[in-house]
């Protein structure tokens, strides 16, 4: 019987080692996958038709010292001398200098990527809390008229031009209507109010009981966070009814109805509760995907965020930026995907033994 | 005999298709009185059907019509889904197939026995635990504590058909529908289920409709067997009268049961005749 | 017997029989989807356009006409005219053009380079298997608008770039996908079948594993097409996809928002045009896997 063998005194041992063993091989994954992250990085930096040496000193240099530098940034090692030099730095937090901010490329980023990570947390959280709701309703009702809503909410969502549609709603709701602040994080008036605890304006400004600035930073977030948003709801609410649909066929769920259980209970305990895993990886990886994505909506919105932070430097040739930038997004994607692998381990009572 | 436990007439199930509506199950009678009743007869004969038709479960798109269908004495056939819930669990329950399928994945099994008797009886979370623990026990659990604490896929099939069984006959329901619930299970598993299965309906006075493919097992098991062939009752008769059957389907179905000591070089092939669907 | 009674036997004669009645369903399920066929309508316009353009009775695309710039929707321009006097409607017709290529050349280089990818990574197994998915990953876990405009700055902006970046970008999901479907096809038994008799692995590949397939990635693949042209206006958007003068609808929305509080238009149809599209294709890819795959939808 299975049960004896479940309780020996080995098997639990065995289970241990294979937690440590399960840890080990995402490590292992973890590393070699930001590994290959680095390196394509540094391929496109050295594909560049940029002279990494000219950005550092400037057209105006001398050539001594340009000599100097170009022997410094070892552009004269063999390439693969040249990647363990990078990969060094890297690891260490040294993306090196921006050359439009001249800070530091991590100090830039520690200035950049709270916005980012307002924008996407209030989309996702606004995709979570509309887009599940509306995703099992319409696996519930599956092909009436709140089924095809869901269907068209979810394919407009999809087919949107985002950064069109953020100037469209910039045009109607601030120009005109006047309902939403216009571009940027604040007004400048309210600019420097607030200490920055976490980076989040809405987070730092309730903190500091600062209602003024919330309000404020609350009008300038609603339209970006609002539009992106509707993109996480249209993927989550297809993506929950998919799954839905896949549960509510199963024999547990008529299990579940021929014991008594009143249909609601069916549907959000039975069957929601199967598809809680799956579902937080689609969550996790949406709002990773909002984290990379917000490219051309921080465009539109001035927000100034990563994807601002790497557009502008990209088009300013300050490739130690851009660089930099892009391995965070590509590192904090891996990390997320890695994390959901474990969750699906954790939560999921068959994938645990 | 006194007022049937069921009856149905003129039982119709039809699933729409691109030619037109097809009708799966196609008039049939039943009455039921405080008895085991095997209903027999091959994939597709509309069998398991009738079973989810009497709880309300037809899937969609299905649709029931039905002159006559009465629990009791009281007329279900026109009953709204949200009152099918007070019968079903309560007063008419059901054991699946597998068990492997047919329990919830992501939930203790402890707990889906509990969710049944919480759901019928109430009472508090102390003793709801210890009903628990009693029905595990009733069906022969061994360690009913530990086995709480299990997850489905943790159990193998007869353990987790045993807790099939405990999870529905908790709330004591009137009647027991068992759709092949032996047939998942090892040849030798499928006795001791079976054994516990009928030692728990003869204590508790319940009618039980079994359905199965399996005429031997449902011969030796039940009171009386109907004989489905293509939506339609084509045989009723009593368990030990089944070797005086007439219609040339049941006849075939019981010819082509092996008997040991018999030398036949091999099994006649099942006959049909499209006019039995008529 | 009647062409429609044929084709729905349910004993179909031959096997040519059985399959056209296969695709008769597909197709009568097909059509009783309004919203999918309303998708297969645009898709089919958008191409005639693409077509057409250069002999429909249109105004040339690049024509510049500065005394009729920012002209409202009228009689002579029913959409317009932009900041160079230059026919929107025009300008929507050629750039279908753009888009469709756009579109095209992704697709041809992407589902070949996937689909080798994946049966072969699947199909081997081993070691071979864990390299191709983690490279697989990587590109996966590179953002992708991020490494299409690196990319795109690395060489230099323009059409062949955004498509060759966009393509760069999204070959990973089929190459998944068509793993997936291998593993669980190496296991039937009639490619076991297909191995006892002595068929070499390309064989099986090429005649058992990779036809299977193409459902899923077909109807992956129309999903994907609305994706791919809202990446490219993208790029168009920024200045990283087909250059000026020609008339790509992201390149036009970007030129467009200067005029945008006064002449609506000219950013706003472009916008349009670039929305309806991809509504079809995705309407079209959605009802497709309905049909298709029915176990997914």
């Amino acid at each position: 019987m299975v049960l004896n063998g479940g309780r020996g005194g080995g098997h639990h041992r065995l289970l241990v080692s294979g937690v440590a063993y399960e840890l080990l091989r995402f490590a292992a994954m973890l590393a070699l996958t930001l590994l290959g992250l680095i390196f394509i990085t540094f391929l496109i930096g050295r594909v560049v038709p940029i002279d990494p040496v000219l950005a550092v000193v400037g057209d105006r240099a001398s050539a001594e010292t340009y000599a100097r530098v170009r022997e410094e940034l070892g552009i004269d090692l063999p390439i693969h001398q040249q990647f363990w030099l990078y990969l060094g730095k890297v690891v260490q937090g040294d993306f090196g200098t921006s050359v439009i901010t001249s800070q530091t490329v991590l100090h830039d980023l520690r200035q950049y990527f709270p916005a980012t990570l307002e924008l996407a947390t209030a989309a996702t959280l606004i995709g979570v809390l509309a887009g599940v709701p509306m995703g099992v309703i319409a696996a519930t009702h599956r092909g009436r008229w709140i089924d095809h809503v869901t269907r068209i909410v979810g394919l407009v969502g999809y087919s949107m031009p985002v950064f069109w549609m953020g100037m469209v709603g910039l045009l109607v709701l601030y120009s005109w209507l006047d309902l939403v602040s216009g571009p940027g994080r604040l007004d400048i008036a309210y600019d420097g109010l607030v200490e920055p605890v976490t980076g989040l304006l809405t987070v730092d400004s309730a903190l500091s009981g600062d209602w003024d600035v919330f309000r404020n930073a609350l009008s300038h977030l609603v339209l970006p966070a609002g539009l992106l948003g509707y993109l996480t709801l249209a993927y989550i609410s297809r993506m929950t009814r998919s799954f839905m649909l896949g549960q509510l066929n199963q024999e547990y769920i008529l299990t579940a109805r021929a014991k008594g259980v009143p249909e609601r209970r069916v549907v959000w305990r039975h069957a929601l509760g199967n598809i809680m895993v799956p579902l937080i990886t689609v969550i996790a990886l949406s709002y990773a995907s909002l984290l990379e994505g917000a490219v051309l909506t921080e465009t539109v919105f001035a927000w100034p965020g990563l994807g601002l932070y790497i557009t502008r430097s990209l088009f300013n040739a300050d490739m130690n930026a851009v660089l930099g930038g892009t391995l965070l997004i590509g590192a904090i994607f891996v990390c997320l995907n890695v994390f959901c692998d474990m969750l699906y381990r954790l939560l999921d009572p068959r994938a645990r033994t | 005999m006194s007022e049937p436990v069921l009856e149905i007439r003129n039982l119709r199930i039809a699933f729409p298709t691109l030619r037109g509506s097809l009708e799966v199950v196609r008039g049939l009678d039943l009455t039921l009185g405080r008895e085991r009743l095997g209903i027999v007869g091959e994939s597709g004969s509309g069998k398991s059907l009738t079973g989810r038709a009497i709880m309300g479960l037809v899937p969609p798109p299905g649709r029931v019509s039905v002159d006559r269908m009465s629990f009791m004495g009281e007329d279900i056939s026109r009953l709204a889904p949200a009152d099918f819930v007070r019968l079903r669990g309560r007063r008419i329950s059901m054991v699946l197939q597998d068990p492997k399928f047919s329990l919830n994945p992501v939930m203790k099994v402890g707990r889906q026995i509990e969710e049944t008797y919480h759901l019928h009886v109430g009472g508090g979370r102390r003793q709801a635990y210890a009903r628990t623990l009693e029905v595990l026990a009733a069906v022969k659990i061994r360690d009913p504590e530990a086995v709480y604490h299990l997850y489905p896929h943790q159990l193998s099939g007869g353990m987790g058909q045993r807790v099939m069984i405990a999870m529905m006959l908790i709330p004591e329901p009137q009647l027991l529908i068992a759709d092949e619930p032996t047939s998942a299970l090892d040849v030798t598993i499928q006795l001791q289920v079976l054994a516990i299965l009928e030692d728990l309906v003869r204590e508790r006075g319940m009618s039980l409709i079994f359905i199965s493919h399996d005429l031997g097992l449902v011969a030796s098991f039940c009171d009386r067997v109907l004989i489905m062939y293509a939506g339609k009752v084509v045989e009723s008769c009593l368990a030990s009268e089944l070797d005086r059957v007439q219609h040339p389907y049941a006849r075939g179905l019981l010819s082509s049961v092996p008997r040991l000591g018999d030398d036949r070089p091999e099994l006649p092939t099942l006959e049909r005749d499209a006019e039995w669907a008529q | 017997m009647s062409a429609r009674a044929w084709l729905l036997s349910d004993m179909p004669g031959s096997r040519r029989q059985a399959s056209l009645g296969q695709w008769y369903r597909n197709w009568l399920s097909f059509k009783g989807n309004p919203l999918a066929m309303t998708g297969l309508a645009v898709v089919v316009f958008l191409v005639l356009v693409a077509i057409l353009a250069p002999i429909l009775p249109l105004q040339s695309p690049t024509a510049q006409a500065l005394a009729d710039r920012l002209q409202p929707p009228s009689a002579a321009h029913w959409f317009g005219t932009d900041e160079l006097g230059r026919d929107i409607l025009s300008r929507i017709a050629w750039g279908a053009r753009i888009t469709l290529t756009i579109v095209i050349m992704v697709v041809v280089i992407v589902v070949p380079l996937g689909l080798l990818v994946g049966t072969v990574s699947g199909y081997v197994g081993g070691p071979l298997d864990i390299v191709l998915m983690r490279v697989t990953d990587i590109f996966m876990a590179f953002p992708r608008l991020v490494l299409a405009l690196a990319f795109v700055a690395a060489i230099k902006p323009g059409l062949e770039s955004a498509i060759i970046a966009i393509a760069l970008t999204s070959w990973p999901p089929y190459a998944r996908i068509a793993r997936a479907e291998t593993l669980t096809l190496r296991q039937a038994d009639f490619v076991k079948a297909a191995r006892l008799q002595g068929a070499s692995p390309l064989r099986i590949l090429w005649n058992h594993i990779v036809p299977l397939c193409t459902a899923s990635v077909v109807v992956r693949m129309t999903l994907d097409m609305a994706g791919i042209i809202l990446t490219a206006a993208g790029l168009g958007f920024l200045g990283l996809g087909a250059q000026p003068p020609l008339p790509e609808w992201g390149a036009m929305i970007s030129t467009g928002r200067d005029y945008l509080l006064d002449q609506w238009w000219v950013a706003t149809i472009p916008g349009l045009a670039i929305f309806v599209v991809s509504l079809g294709f995705n309407l079209l890819g959605d009802g497709l896997r309905d049909v298709l795959d029915p176990k997914r939808s």
